[in-house]
């Protein structure tokens, strides 16, 4: 028997040869289920991240196969670790980098906060300079954590409307963090 | 050869040295011995190339703010002999608005960046550093903040002015 | 074999323009490089694929830890160190307690020390595992990375039953222990030393004799001890230079003096003896660990701090009961304890090499000034001058068998 399971159908009308539903429906199923992450791992939480990525956990399981190391390419931006100053406008650019759609979760009480470390060196939190999709907590959060950010993640994206990107809300949210908005 | 300890490396620096080398103390048994910046380098040299001290190994460079005191500096040089396997602490107390001392990079390759992290950190001046620049914290940063009147935290917080943490 | 030797020039002038008539090409590596497995800036300039000078820029995830550790009493830095080198928190945890035991002058009972050796060790081999597999990933092997990752699960399970947490373990206590290993755990760490040496036996397997694997790293980023002991190298990567120089040797701490193991040496300083000497001394941890187990069997049992209330934190559920432990507890907290006014220079050999800890204390809550010797830091400074006449891939797989952890370099 294989252990293969299918992703849920989203709701639509069935019969006989067809299958109708809404467009964003379909997209974000598809989108949710093929999330490349593009691992921003600076310390300890990318060590963590190591271990989702290996053979005991394996985050490729849930369609995040690829490692994309190249910001352009990439769909889920995943900072894991402590960001300092010095750090901050190279993860700035690397998120504007990165294509529409995109997400960010911020692994770990660094990345969240600034974690323990309240510093003058230290960015209290990367939604200071980009924003944020999904919150996982912990010093280091344990892989299951992290696994369940993606999966909280994949619900986000499977319920994103596919105009979300254009909307004028959306616009103002990247333009407060001083982003330029590159689809119009 | 004799096995090395603290009272030969004593004898030996004042023999070779006399007055400008002092003996701090031995605490938990590491010798720490103290000098001008005058003649650090002479003191490392000397350590470093004996025949029978042999501190060919360089630990650490540090350094500490003591802003009470007259000479509100201190840089803290351990030196490893590691065939006879023993320790040396040499201290020289600075000060000034621009605290400056010799730089070891000539004795040691090693120290470069040693020397760099104390300059970054405290604003020791290391006069003959092949590239002394920053090399923690940011470029831009203005003050060296390991020094006791800079706080911890970054005083332009304004999301921490709240009732409940007090400020 | 003719492999070109790395030529060592210190302080190679660095050119920044990108002047496009110029014949070199400036190129600029990291700081998100994936190939760097870390925080790591290089820009170099390069002729064709052979880089002619380099120059590092670290910092980029500096915490600060030296200035919080002059604001949180003792028992409050031991997290720290443990995002020193996250891959092997427990050794600096050690260390950490070690130094503050060392100034107060508090003696640990045997059993107590052998447990911090297990502790130690097994955080050893999780470091080189990930140094070593993350080689074979640079070099082109995945799978021994996968092989061995299963392994450091494993260490990971037993660390969680010691103390609960699987990477910033923060285990022990000044003076000790907070709890007694279980049982689960002493049968864990049997289980590791029955389940471990085939795994590393197969995964030696695959590189020590693998033709690509010493083409490839066999002669690259050769060292020679003088240059290594110049740049104050420490750890494998100096013990690969032929330089016998091991904290745990020279200057036993917790008991490694009664212990039998070997400070494998390599001859080269090289890409691959590097490998050699971090794949020997797993098997030189293992040897430890066993040791220590027979050992622990022989001592009195419960036994997991050292007696000192004055400085060891008492249990929470004596706080609430006893008069005298909400004392202890109170004065070790508030820092109203009687310490002595001394400074303590104590190292432990940490994975990536002599991890020091320079603390001077005053008397007060915190530490005057704590200064951390951290390896990573020290050895790395040598990257950008040895990699002048490298080719660019050489250069990466020599960082990794640098091992270093932007953890620990930044502080």
């Amino acid at each position: 028997m294989s252990k293969v399971t299918l992703a849920e159908a989203p709701p639509g009308v069935e019969g006989a040869g067809f299958f109708a539903t809404s467009l964003d429906k379909v997209i974000g199923l598809a989108r949710a289920n093929s999330l490349w992450p593009l691992p921003f791992a600076t310390s300890c939480c990318g060590i963590e991240f190591m271990a989702t990525m290996g053979s005991t956990y394996d985050l490729a399981r849930f369609g995040a196969e690829r490692p994309s190391f190249s910001p352009r390419q990439a769909d889920m931006l995943l900072v894991m670790g402590t960001i300092a100053k010095k750090m901050a406008p190279v993860l700035k650019q690397v998120y504007t980098q990165m294509a529409e759609p995109r997400w960010v979760i911020a692994v770990g009480a660094c990345a969240s906060s600034g974690g323990i470390f309240d510093t003058y060196s230290v960015l209290q939190g990367i939604d200071e300079i980009i924003p944020v999709d999904v919150y996982v907590p912990g010093c280091p959060p344990r892989p299951e954590a992290i696994l369940d950010g993606v999966l909280k993640l994949q619900e986000i994206v499977k319920n994103e409307s596919l105009n979300r990107r254009n909307t004028p809300e959306y616009k103002a949210l990247l333009e407060k963090y001083g982003i330029a908005t590159d689809n119009g | 050869m004799d096995k090395l300890n603290n009272q030969i490396v004593i004898d030996r620096l004042q023999e070779q040295f006399g007055d400008q080398v002092r003996v701090v103390a031995e605490p938990h048994d590491l010798l720490t011995v103290a000098t001008e910046a005058t003649s650090i380098l002479d003191v490392l040299g000397f350590v470093k190339d004996d025949a029978s001290l042999r501190f060919n190994y360089l630990t650490d460079i540090t350094a500490v703010h003591y802003p009470n005191e007259e000479r509100d500096f201190c840089v803290v040089y351990h030196v490893h002999n590691l065939l006879q396997n023993l320790r040396l602490r040499i201290k020289v107390f600075i000060s000034g608005p621009t605290p400056t001392i010799p730089s070891a990079t000539p004795l040691w390759n090693g120290a470069n960046w040693m020397e760099r992290e104390t300059y970054d950190f405290f604003g020791v001046v290391f006069e003959g550093h092949p590239d002394l620049r920053r090399i923690l914290n940011m470029d831009e940063l203005d003050v060296f903040p390991m020094r006791k009147e800079y706080p911890l935290e970054d005083p332009n917080r304004v999301d921490k002015k709240d009732f409940y943490f007090g400020r | 074999m003719s492999k070109p030797i790395t030529r060592i020039t210190p302080n190679a002038a660095v050119f920044f323009d990108n002047d496009p008539q110029d014949e070199f090409i400036t190129l600029n590596i990291g700081p998100t490089h994936p190939a760097t497995h870390g925080v790591f800036q290089n820009v170099v300039q390069i002729d064709g694929e052979r880089i002619v000078s380099g120059v590092s820029t670290i910092g980029y995830i500096h915490r600060a830890f030296e200035k919080i550790a002059e604001h949180r009493p003792f028992y409050q830095i031991t997290p720290l160190t443990d995002r020193l080198n996250y891959c092997s928190s427990p050794i600096n945890n050690m260390g950490w307690h070690m130094t503050v035991e060392k100034l107060l002058d508090i003696e640990l009972p045997k059993r107590v020390q052998y447990m911090r050796v297990i502790v130690m060790e097994l955080a050893r081999i999780a470091d080189h595992i990930i140094c070593n597999g993350i080689l074979g990933v640079d070099t082109g092997a995945f799978s021994g990375f996968l092989y061995v990752m299963q392994e450091r699960e494993f260490i990971y399970e037993i660390f969680e039953e010691i103390c609960g947490a699987r990477l910033t373990t923060n285990i022990g206590r000044i003076g000790g222990f907070e709890r007694d290993f279980n049982e689960v755990a002493f049968r864990k760490i049997e289980e590791f030393i029955k389940r471990f040496p085939p795994v590393l036996k197969e995964f030696e397997n695959l590189f020590v004799r693998n033709r690509i694997f010493i083409e490839r790293t066999s002669g690259v980023a050769a060292v020679t001890p003088e240059d290594a002991l110049s740049y104050s190298w420490s750890g494998p990567i100096l013990r690969a230079t032929g330089v016998d120089y091991d904290v745990r040797a020279t200057a036993p701490y917790s008991s490694y003096e009664e212990f039998e193991f070997d400070v494998p040496v390599g001859t080269n300083g090289d890409v691959y003896d590097r490998f050699m000497v971090r794949n020997d001394e797993m098997w030189q941890s293992l040897r430890i660990i066993e040791q220590a187990l027979e050992k622990i069997k022989k001592e009195p049992t419960g036994v997991f701090h050292a007696d000192v209330p004055e400085f060891y934190l008492p249990p929470k559920e004596q706080v609430y009961t006893n008069m005298e432990a909400l004392i202890y507890h109170f004065k070790i907290v508030m820092g109203e304890w009687e310490t002595p006014k001394s400074e303590v220079y104590h190292a432990v050999e940490g994975a990536n090499g002599e991890l020091g800890f320079y603390l001077i204390h005053d008397g007060g809550r915190a530490p005057y000034r704590l200064h951390f010797r951290r390896p990573s830091f020290v050895n790395y400074q040598m990257f950008a001058p040895m990699s002048s006449g490298m080719l660019i891939s050489d250069a990466i797989i020599n960082m990794s068998s640098l091992n270093v952890i932007a953890g620990e370099l930044d502080a």
